[in-house]
């Protein structure tokens, strides 16, 4: 009995040291391309935001000139605080959109099929061009658009809005229009694992509806609402798409600003900021880890 | 539950529910109608005649560059990215089935690419080119990049899927003595593939409409999302909604055929589980 316990003893640590070593040839080439494709990237990021340059090309010294360049700008310093506004209108949007719509299908919808049905048909569009779902919203929002031709034939106004396109108003609509899905999806996760015997007996004790949601059902999803939270912000912080065709040529963001300085071939200082928005972004997601705990979606 | 009658709540919710869907599908539906304008048609509203004038221009286009080459570039990656996507997110799925040393590390580094924006890893990566003195091309830095952001979308699939995997099925392959190979052949690929469909999925859609982590990476020859922002800057016809009316109805038809396959593949597992 003692030999046989010892021997599968022996053959577990053996099968254990075979799995480490295996774990790491079926891990490996995914290390491999993020290294190559994401670490080395970043860090090339890093050092050429600290090199000076010229008209033509970057020069392999090392300065601080490119961050003296972008923290003594009032203009950078606008373009981050409106990137900033940004984020918050939409996530502020998003999560109040996302939180409702994750509800109704994890808790008013009763049919498992007609979940995954309605699921399928809010995530659908993610899998199609970010930009043709921007440059869709044209038709509806122009000054002879479709918003504007109902309200006037309504007579709702007299003349026709023009801040519909090419506005913040029109760069919002397009943030929140992609990337609410980025917040419905956490959430509907979590809301999915809430144990459904909670609810009953938080109306047995005589919770309503709103008392419900309150005490139950929004602290436990709290760590989809801080996953969704984190994707929205990185997308519109990191954003140039959206604003550049929604935004018409003359709204700011740190990406067009990035963009510009890429098109001019100054790559340093479209390193600098970069880093500085990286800082933030990472900053942000720093801070909503300490309110939020999101390991035990992980 | 299931009998409880619906209360006020369910009617409110459902109603933003569809104004929600609404939202999400109405500007689509818009440029679809309006990409078949008739030739003196406009950009918006009312329809000037009916044709498929915006389509011929499209294909007879030559200012735009090289459009077919983009449309063929695109495809011709969207398929690599979606073929390497699927190896190495199953793979990496399957190691961190197990513990190893640097699981935590490489599970945050795969969360991070996740959250850095995608115009960083673009510069980053042409940076990283130019500096090797490499030329940066659609098959080489384009590739690596888009796989940074479909990588951790296959590895979060494989969690889900590992999560609902009854381990059970492996064990009693091994007893039957089956080695890690054929255990995986047989028994693990077998029950996994409607997510590795999903994955495959992924790859290709969000590689063939990926932008900016394409921009700085792709080299000279354009894929079909950069032609379509640079259009977006310089047309002011319909021809650019019938380019969208096309490519997104190549999407949905992706999408389409990719859940069809994971529907048949479910329901052929569980008539042969009976």
């Amino acid at each position: 009995m003692s030999t046989t316990t010892q021997s599968s003893g022996r053959l577990r640590r053996r099968t254990e040291g075979d799995n480490a070593l295996g774990a790491w040839l079926l891990a490996g080439p995914m290390a491999i391309v993020l290294t190559i494709f994401l670490v080395v990237p970043i860090a090339m990021l890093i050092v050429v935001s600290f090199l000076d340059y010229n008209s033509v090309q970057i020069l392999w010294s090392f300065v601080l000139q490119n961050y003296q360049d972008a923290l003594t700008s009032v203009v950078t310093w606008k373009t981050f605080g409106v990137t900033i506004e940004y984020a918050v209108i939409t996530w502020v949007i998003a999560v109040s959109l996302g939180f409702w719509i994750a509800y109704f299908l994890a808790f008013e919808v009763r049919s498992t099929t007609w979940q995954m049905a309605l699921f399928l048909l809010c995530s659908v569009p993610f899998l199609t061009s970010n930009i043709i779902r921007t440059i869709s919203w044209i038709p509806a929002l122009g000054r002879n658009g479709i918003v504007n031709t109902l309200l006037l034939h309504l007579h709702v106004i007299h003349q026709p809005l023009t801040f519909l396109l090419y506005s913040k108003f029109a760069i919002i609509l397009a943030f929140v229009h992609l990337d609410t899905l980025f917040m419905i999806t956490p959430i509907f996760n979590s809301m999915m694992r809430i144990d459904r015997t909670l609810i009953e007996a938080a109306r047995d004790n005589g919770a309503g509806f709103w008392r419900t949601i309150l005490n139950v059902i929004l602290p436990l999803s709290k760590s989809g609402i801080g996953i969704g939270t984190i994707f929205v912000i990185t997308l519109v912080m990191g954003d140039f798409v959206s604003v550049s065709i929604m935004g018409g040529g003359q709204s700011a963001s740190v990406g067009i600003m990035i963009q510009n300085e890429i098109s001019l071939l100054q790559y340093p200082a479209a390193a600098a900021n970069s880093v500085i928005l990286l800082a933030i972004v990472l900053l942000m997601v720093f801070l909503i880890l300490r309110v939020i705990d999101i390991r035990k979606e992980l | 539950m299931g009998g409880e009658r619906r209360g006020l709540a369910f009617y409110l919710l459902a109603v933003l529910f569809a104004v929600f869907v609404l939202f999400l599908y109405g500007p689509i539906a818009t440029i679809v109608i309006l990409s078949f304008q008739g030739p003196n048609g406009g950009l918006t509203f009312p329809m000037n005649g009916v044709s498929l004038h915006w389509f011929h221009a499209l294909f007879q286009q030559q200012m735009v560059g090289d459009f077919g080459g983009a449309v063929t570039r695109s495809i011709m990656l969207a398929l690599m990215v979606m073929v390497a996507n699927v190896v190495l997110a199953v793979a990496g799925g399957m190691a961190f089935r197990r513990r190893f040393r640097g699981a935590t590390l490489l599970f945050y580094l795969v969360i991070a690419s996740l959250i850095v924006p995608s115009l960083l890893v673009s510069l980053g990566i042409g940076l990283f080119f130019s500096q090797l003195g490499v030329d940066p091309a659609w098959y080489s830095s384009a590739f690596g990049a888009q796989l940074t952001w479909t990588l951790p979308f296959g590895l979060l699939i494989m969690f889900a899927v590992f999560n609902r995997f009854n381990k059970s099925w492996e064990e009693a392959a091994r007893d039957l003595g089956a080695g890690p190979w054929r255990s995986f052949q047989h028994v693990v690929l077998p029950i996994i593939l409607p997510g590795v469909v999903g994955i495959a999925l992924f790859g290709f859609s969000l590689s063939y409409d990926e932008f900016p982590r394409t921009m700085m990476t792709a080299g000279d020859s354009n894929t079909l999302p950069l032609e379509v922002f640079a259009m977006t800057a310089n047309v002011t016809t319909p021809v650019i909604y019938a380019l969208g009316t096309l490519t997104t109805g190549f999407s949905a038809l992706i999408i389409v055929a990719a859940l069809t396959t994971m529907a048949v593949l479910r329901k052929r597992r569980l008539a042969r589980a009976i």
